[in-house]
């Protein structure tokens, strides 16, 4: 299965966040490259979301559905700002 | 509960046969589900290598060549994904875990398998001794393609199927336990299907 | 337009199956019914939901094909290993039911910022369907921004919506390419999209286009970069990727 992008988990972040998040700006916290959330690559099938910087590849957020809570964590973003 | 849509299944399908077979909330299917966390590495084998590590040090590593000399056995599992799906009755070409621990002299109680791509998932190695698991290089009389973990993968089928690393290249023996990928995000530390070990603390 | 299309909470609801329709052999349509549906914005998706009978879970996205003032429609190709594909094409009858949460994306939304820049849509396979709905809502709210529509598809009857591309509104160009087979006299373009196709229909970067790429992800990846490098800003290509194996 190919990877997505941002888009694919607007849905869900939305559902975190309570905000289109879609076109936040993320900053990758390894590489520093800045760039909106629906250009980031996202693997959806997996045991959690994950998605990832499209520069370096390093991890920025994985969410894990724990029954029903998004368990997220975020520790590979430097930052998360909504435009 | 949500609402329920008239005529949907999914794909799995469940049959009589397989009532005991099945670790509770589990699907069987009949595909094979690729999932993956990161894009699927494309190792060549002339640069493959399998190492095993001890307190920052090789300890000893094979070449693919070297891998394949040893003596490998056909391994018939069930494997269960912690997404929930259950496939029985794989088959595999593979080299026991017990056949390349034998070569080296350790004492540890704890591995954490890592792999091309940054993966990697702790076991305790009692659960990778003691004919537990393998390095699994062939699936289904073919060899393993990169999508489902290959050129080799960690093969524990006792575990839910996240611990049977992908793409592994070996093991770093440690005296404590260190929790892998999926274990820092959530999920269980040691994942037994039966006791339904999905996440932290269950 | 509809204030309330991104702002706020997202919670499942309800959609009931009003019609369904067959747009190619692979490939359906489904208008839903969707209490309260606040609108959408052109290019905008929403998720589906569906809960089979033991409580087996199975989530999708699906870009909504119709324009913001009409009813919500997706439009769902048929996947041969799909799980939810084959349901949505095979077995929805209308009056069944299944959950739904939108709309969704602030991104890949038509108009975006200058509402008055060359407009360049490049889609593979079923990444038309979010072109559908801009450019209904194009000709809907009276834009004469140049328009240019470029479609790859495997072959001529896998065209999704070919009848109401057939018809353009006054200045909207489709251009396609058939990647697998060309009917008898095709005197259109064949094969992938190449570098050579995009130097020939791209907006000059001069006049300030914007792009929207939308397809497999490997299309979305390569058309981009060809973009990219025919000298489009990034952040004037805009893209969204399906995923899978489907597609040109």
């Amino acid at each position: 299965m190919d990877a997505l992008d941002g888009n694919a988990i607007g849905g869900l972040l939305q559902e975190i966040f309570g905000a289109e998040m879609t076109t936040a700006v993320a900053t990758c916290a390894t590489c520093g490259t800045a760039g909106v959330v629906a250009e980031t690559v996202v693997y959806l099938r997996a045991p959690g979301t994950v998605m990832r910087c499209r520069t370096c590849g390093a991890v920025l957020m994985v969410v894990v559905r724990r029954e029903d809570v998004n368990c997220v964590d975020a520790e590979g973003l430097a930052a998360l700002e909504p435009s | 509960m949500s609402p329920i849509s008239r005529g949907f299944h999914g794909r799995r399908r469940e049959s009589p046969a397989e009532t005991g077979r099945v670790p509770p909330g589990q699907y069987v299917t009949t595909d094979f589900p690729v999932l993956s966390a990161g894009p699927t590495p494309h190792t060549e084998l002339t640069g493959w290598t399998f190492t095993i590590r001890q307190a920052g040090d090789t300890i000893k590593s094979w070449t693919w060549e070297d891998m394949r000399a040893l003596p490998a056995e056909e391994v018939t599992a069930d494997i269960h994904c912690v997404t929930k799906w259950s496939k029985l009755d794989t088959r595999w070409q593979a080299v026991s875990i017990d056949t390349l621990l034998a070569q080296v002299e350790h004492d540890a109680p704890y591995a954490l398998a890592f792999s091309d791509g940054g993966y990697t998932t702790n076991l305790p190695v009692a659960d990778i001794t003691g004919g537990q698991a393998w390095l699994a290089f062939g699936y289904d009389g073919a060899p393993l393609q990169p999508e489902h973990g290959g050129p080799a993968r960690l093969l524990v089928p006792h575990l839910y199927f996240w611990k049977s690393a992908k793409w592994v290249r070996g093991l770093e023996l440690l005296a404590a336990d260190e929790p892998g990928f999926w274990e820092r995000y959530g999920y269980h530390n040691y994942g037994d299907p039966w006791r339904e070990q999905r996440y932290a603390g269950d | 337009m509809a204030g309330t299309a991104v702002r706020g909470r997202l919670t499942w609801q309800v959609a009931t199956v009003g019609s369904v329709s067959d747009e190619t052999a692979s490939v359906r349509t489904l208008e839903l019914d969707v209490p309260g549906w606040a609108g959408h914005q052109a290019g905008q998706h929403l998720d589906v939901r569906l809960t089979a009978d033991d409580g087996y879970v199975a989530e999708r996205s699906y870009s909504i094909a119709s324009a913001p003032d009409e009813p919500v429609m997706i439009t769902v190709e048929r996947l041969a290993d799909g799980e939810v594909s084959p349901y949505l094409t095979e077995e929805v009858r209308p009056g069944d039911d299944f959950e739904i949460r939108g709309p969704i994306g602030g991104y890949f939304v038509w108009p975006w910022q200058d509402p008055d820049s060359p407009l360049l849509l490049l889609a593979g396979g079923s990444g038309v369907v979010p072109f559908r709905s801009i450019l209904r809502h194009r000709a809907k709210i009276g834009s004469t921004v140049p328009a240019r529509l470029l479609y790859s598809a495997r072959s001529l009857p896998d065209v999704i919506y070919h009848a109401e591309l057939a018809t353009p509104r006054d200045d909207v160009e489709v251009i396609y390419t058939l990647t697998r087979q060309q009917p008898a006299g095709w005197t259109g373009h064949s094969g992938r999209v190449t570098d050579a196709l995009l130097g020939e229909v791209a907006w000059p970067p001069g006049q300030h286009p914007i792009a929207y790429v939308c397809g497999p992800t490997a299309f979305v990846e390569s058309v981009a970069a060809g973009l990219v490098g025919l000298g489009y800003p990034p952040d004037r290509v805009k893209t969204e990727r399906y995923g899978g194996v489907g597609g040109p």
